[in-house]
């Protein structure tokens, strides 16, 4: 029976807690008496019969038709699929996308359906590589389907294969792939690994225009979004897709959704000691954990990067539902809050976060400054509900090495951002006034996303708005054990240790603040009371 | 044939020394022996009466030859280090093998006690087996019994003794499976071990495959263990049935869903299904995975046994579908590019 989450109260005989440390790991001693450590639930039970699930799904829709009857000969049959940068790290073979997809191509190829398209629905993100492709759907499916030209990526810039469904309201044009806008059924395979994605998310984003898209993905409504991953009501950014998913349920392609949750099983054998509360390592576990960090210490980071990035979760199905896109998120949400909720008293005035070596933008490439920032303030310190973990003012301490290192493979854009727009500001607004259309029209930007494996041009706008909201609330970030020079660029102050944090902090929170550290891997939702 | 080392009988004086000392050999046993002969029943075999037959004695050749040693701790060593060692190096340079599908395989693999089940590959060589038994993922690698032909690898001692503890082959019939062979193969899967059952019964005669037997279906329905279907392609090229030598070549190894009989099924039905799912995954291995399951869903997937016609065109046949197999010429599908304007 897997435990629920837990909050330490650090006291005296609490041992040094483990902080991420990007490639390599750390263990920081927290003032007894004032700081408290949220530890997430421990991972539930898969299911035991994944793909016996999946067909009792696609065979009892919730609010729809069974699959089988919504199919026939002659039709245009579109199937969507999350992209790379879910689930993190990447979940041993075969992924869930594979099951679900060869499922409904089962389905398909019984109701006689020739025309199928498989599209990768990644926004603005970069095109996936073939390995990956291949991990994520399995070589059957990219076999059969690849070197015919009916699995491929969905390109937001090409205006030939984009079309106009409709108007929201509040003047949000849903635009999206032509392909899906045109079939007669668009099936989407999604992994819901945190609250924040699903539902109408998924194709008004995954299968959206840079146009459509900059209607919510800016500095205004991320703003506004407190938080990602808690209520709906209280996300600016949800609030915009559902009156998107509104639009594409009057007038769009009729949308079979299939949702699917995991658990937080992420770190295989060796690495079990990451998922462990501290006091309950074993000898071995701490054995592994000498020899990995000292290992780590005298490894190139090239090469750490490689062994991190090849890790294989272990994580597993813990739900699947189809139908009706609402109808079925709803659920979906239930099956996340089922294992990532829980219940915590009260902010504090520091919020501790260890930063690890992997974020939904860097699926096997460099973690760069930009994205240390954005998996901080945008997704670790959003993972709350009601209200943050650390007070408005508070101080939000982050450990990691933040090197002044970029992939120029699939952050090209992100290079002359960092050197060109946060040379100049680090204010989301500004920067959304001043530069962001000139990144967006970037020609070889736009020809390395097209063509290449690169983000879009504006992607790393995206990611600093992403931590927006963060960056308005807390009244100083430090970056312990980070680059001086590359942390000041972000507007951050560096420290060397922990304590020099603390030191650091007490001239916004006081010498005797409250500290709150969320233990990471953590994919939890603290609903602050 | 078998090559003797070159005699140390150089002239024909030696020979002759030779079988004198042989004929003073058997004069000496003859002559000790002499006294009980002598004696007669009971310290002699008793004379037969005319007219009586006496019942042979039970083989312990063929479906009777004992095999429980080969599944002892020792012996289950020694099977590792030759299949670890020379039988991998073998199937590597001979038969180069791609395998695909095991990710079929991964929710039983990944169950505290991974549960015994039985693989059914198609069969058209020897070389099949040594395949199997290098490509198959543990833990059931190592818990594997191969079913033999009783009457090919159990008809000598030296035969059946080195195909027991080399391939952990046990023996069964090839058209009707004895009662006993049927209950030990159960109580093996009872205690954990896998199998590996050929339902054709033997390797192909022709280079197409041939109806399946109902052995592994039966045993699936009586022991509740699952049946995986295994497509093997191209080693009917490499050592086929009637081939002198091995020729080197390449092999596909498709693994399908692991299939149980459905409640109520019969042994019969069970069996066709298992033949269809070895048939959609040798289309699979042949063409693409759309292709097959589109054609499966039809039930269009080429039979395993090939066309209905006999003669040249049935050979025809096979070359053409050999072509877009492993073991031929893959032919390459053209390619379309995204348009990018």
């Amino acid at each position: 029976m897997p435990r629920p989450g837990f909050v330490l109260e650090v006291d005296r005989s609490t041992p040094p807690i483990l902080f991420w440390r990007g490639e390599n790991f750390s263990l920081e001693k927290l003032p007894a008496g004032r700081s408290r450590v949220i530890y997430p639930p421990e991972p539930l039970e898969a299911l035991s019969d994944i793909d016996g699930a999946i067909r009792n799904a696609l065979l009892n829709p919730i609010d729809q038709d069974p699959l089988a009857t919504q199919l026939f000969p002659g039709m245009k049959l579109t199937i969507a699929f999350d992209d790379v940068s879910l689930p993190l790290p990447k979940m041993t073979r075969p992924d869930v996308r594979q099951r679900v997809i060869e499922a409904v191509l089962d389905t398909a190829a019984a109701a006689g359906v020739d025309d199928v398209h498989i599209i990768a629905a990644l926004g603005l993100h970069r095109r996936m590589h073939e390995y990956e492709l291949r991990h994520a759907l399995g070589d059957r499916i990219y076999d059969a389907f690849h070197t015919r030209g009916m699995l491929y990526q969905h390109d937001a810039e090409d205006h030939d294969n984009l079309t106009v469904i409709g108007t929201t309201d509040e003047g949000e044009v849903l635009e999206i792939n032509k392909r899906a806008a045109d079939s007669d059924l668009v099936v989407y395979v999604n992994i819901n690994s945190v609250a924040m994605d699903g539902g109408w998310k998924s194709i008004t984003t995954g299968l959206a225009s840079y146009r459509c898209l900059s209607f919510h993905h800016n500095p205004e409504t991320l703003q506004n979004t407190k938080s990602l991953m808690g209520h709906r009501h209280q996300s600016a950014l949800h609030t915009s897709v559902w009156r998107l998913g509104k639009v594409l349920k009057d007038h769009g392609p009729k949308i079979f959704q299939i949702e699917t949750t995991l658990n937080t099983d992420m770190f295989p054998s060796p690495f079990e000691f990451i998922n462990k509360r501290e006091w309950e390592w074993t000898a071995k576990d701490r054995a592994t954990f000498l020899g990995t960090t000292k290992s780590l210490n005298r490894t190139p980071i090239k090469l750490a990067r490689k062994i991190f990035h090849g890790i294989e979760g272990p994580h597993q199905m813990t739900s699947v539902q189809a139908g009706e896109t609402e109808a079925v998120h709803k659920i979906t949400l239930e099956h996340v809050h089922r294992q990532q909720l829980m219940e915590v008293h009260g902010q504090t005035d520091i919020l501790t976060l260890g930063i690890p070596f992997v974020s939904p933008y860097n699926p096997d490439g460099v973690m760069n400054p930009i994205l240390v920032m954005c998996m901080g303030l945008g997704y670790l310190f959003n993972m709350y509900r009601n209200k943050p973990l650390v007070r408005e003012g508070g101080v939000v301490i982050m450990t990691h090495p933040c090197y002044r290192d970029f992939n120029p493979v699939h952050h090209p854009s992100y290079i002359d951002f960092f050197e060109q727009v946060l040379s100049d500001t680090t204010d989301p607004a500004e920067m959304s006034r001043k530069w962001e259309k000139q990144y967006a029209e970037d020609e070889w930007y736009r020809h390395l996303y097209r063509t290449g494996n690169a983000y879009h041009g504006v992607h790393p706008f995206y990611a600093w708005y992403w931590g927006a909201h963060g960056l308005q609330h807390a009244g100083k970030v430090i970056i312990v054990g980070g680059d001086p020079p590359t942390v000041r660029r972000l507007g951050f102050t560096p420290a060397s240790t922990m304590d020099d944090a603390f030191e650091i902090a007490s001239d916004v929170v006081g010498r005797s603040p409250t500290i709150t550290h969320l233990h990471v891997p953590a994919l939890l939702i603290a609903d602050v009371q | 044939m078998k090559k003797y080392a070159p005699s140390r009988l150089h002239s024909l004086g030696q020979l002759r020394r030779v079988v004198k000392v042989g004929d003073a050999a058997s004069g000496a046993v003859r002559t000790a022996l002499r006294p009980i002969r002598a004696l007669g029943f009971p310290y002699r075999k008793p004379m037969v009466p005319k007219g009586v037959v006496v019942p042979a004695d039970p083989s312990k050749l063929g479906a009777n030859f004992e095999t429980g040693w080969a599944r002892s701790a020792g012996a289950k060593a020694a099977r590792s280090v030759v299949t670890n060692g020379p039988m991998r190096a073998f199937v590597k340079v001979v038969a180069s093998p791609q395998v695909v599908g095991l990710d079929r395989l991964a929710d039983l693999q990944r169950l505290d006690e991974t549960p015994a089940v039985i693989f059914a590959p198609n069969h058209h060589s020897h070389v099949d087996t040594p395949l199997i038994i290098t490509v198959v993922p543990e833990p059931w690698r190592s818990t594997l019994v191969v079913a033999a032909a009783a009457d090919y690898f159990f008809d000598t001692r030296v035969k059946g003794a080195l195909a027991a503890l080399t391939l952990n082959a046990f023996p069964i019939d090839r058209e009707v499976t004895s009662r006993k062979s049927s209950d030990e193969l159960r109580k093996l899967i009872d205690d954990g071990w896998s199998l590996v059952i050929y339902p054709e019964g033997g390797r192909s005669p022709d280079g197409w495959g041939q109806e399946f037997k109902g052995g592994a279906a039966y045993l699936a329905n009586r022991t509740g263990a699952a049946v995986v279907p295994v497509f093997i392609d191209g080693t009917g090229s490499i050592y086929g049935k009637g081939m002198k030598r091995l020729k080197r070549g390449t092999t596909k190894v498709v693994f399908g869903s692991p299939l149980r009989p459905i409640e109520g099924e019969s042994t019969r039905r069970f069996n066709t299904r298992i033949e269809a799912a070895v048939a959609a995954l040798g289309d699979e291995a042949l063409t693409d995975f759309w292709t097959a399951r589109k054609r499966a869903a039809q039930g269009n997937n080429p039979k395993l046994t090939g066309p209905e016609y006999n003669g040249w065109r049935r050979q025809w046949a096979l070359a053409e579908h050999r072509k877009l197999g492993r073991a031929g010429v893959r032919r390459r599908q053209n390619r379309r590019w995204p348009d990018l304007g």
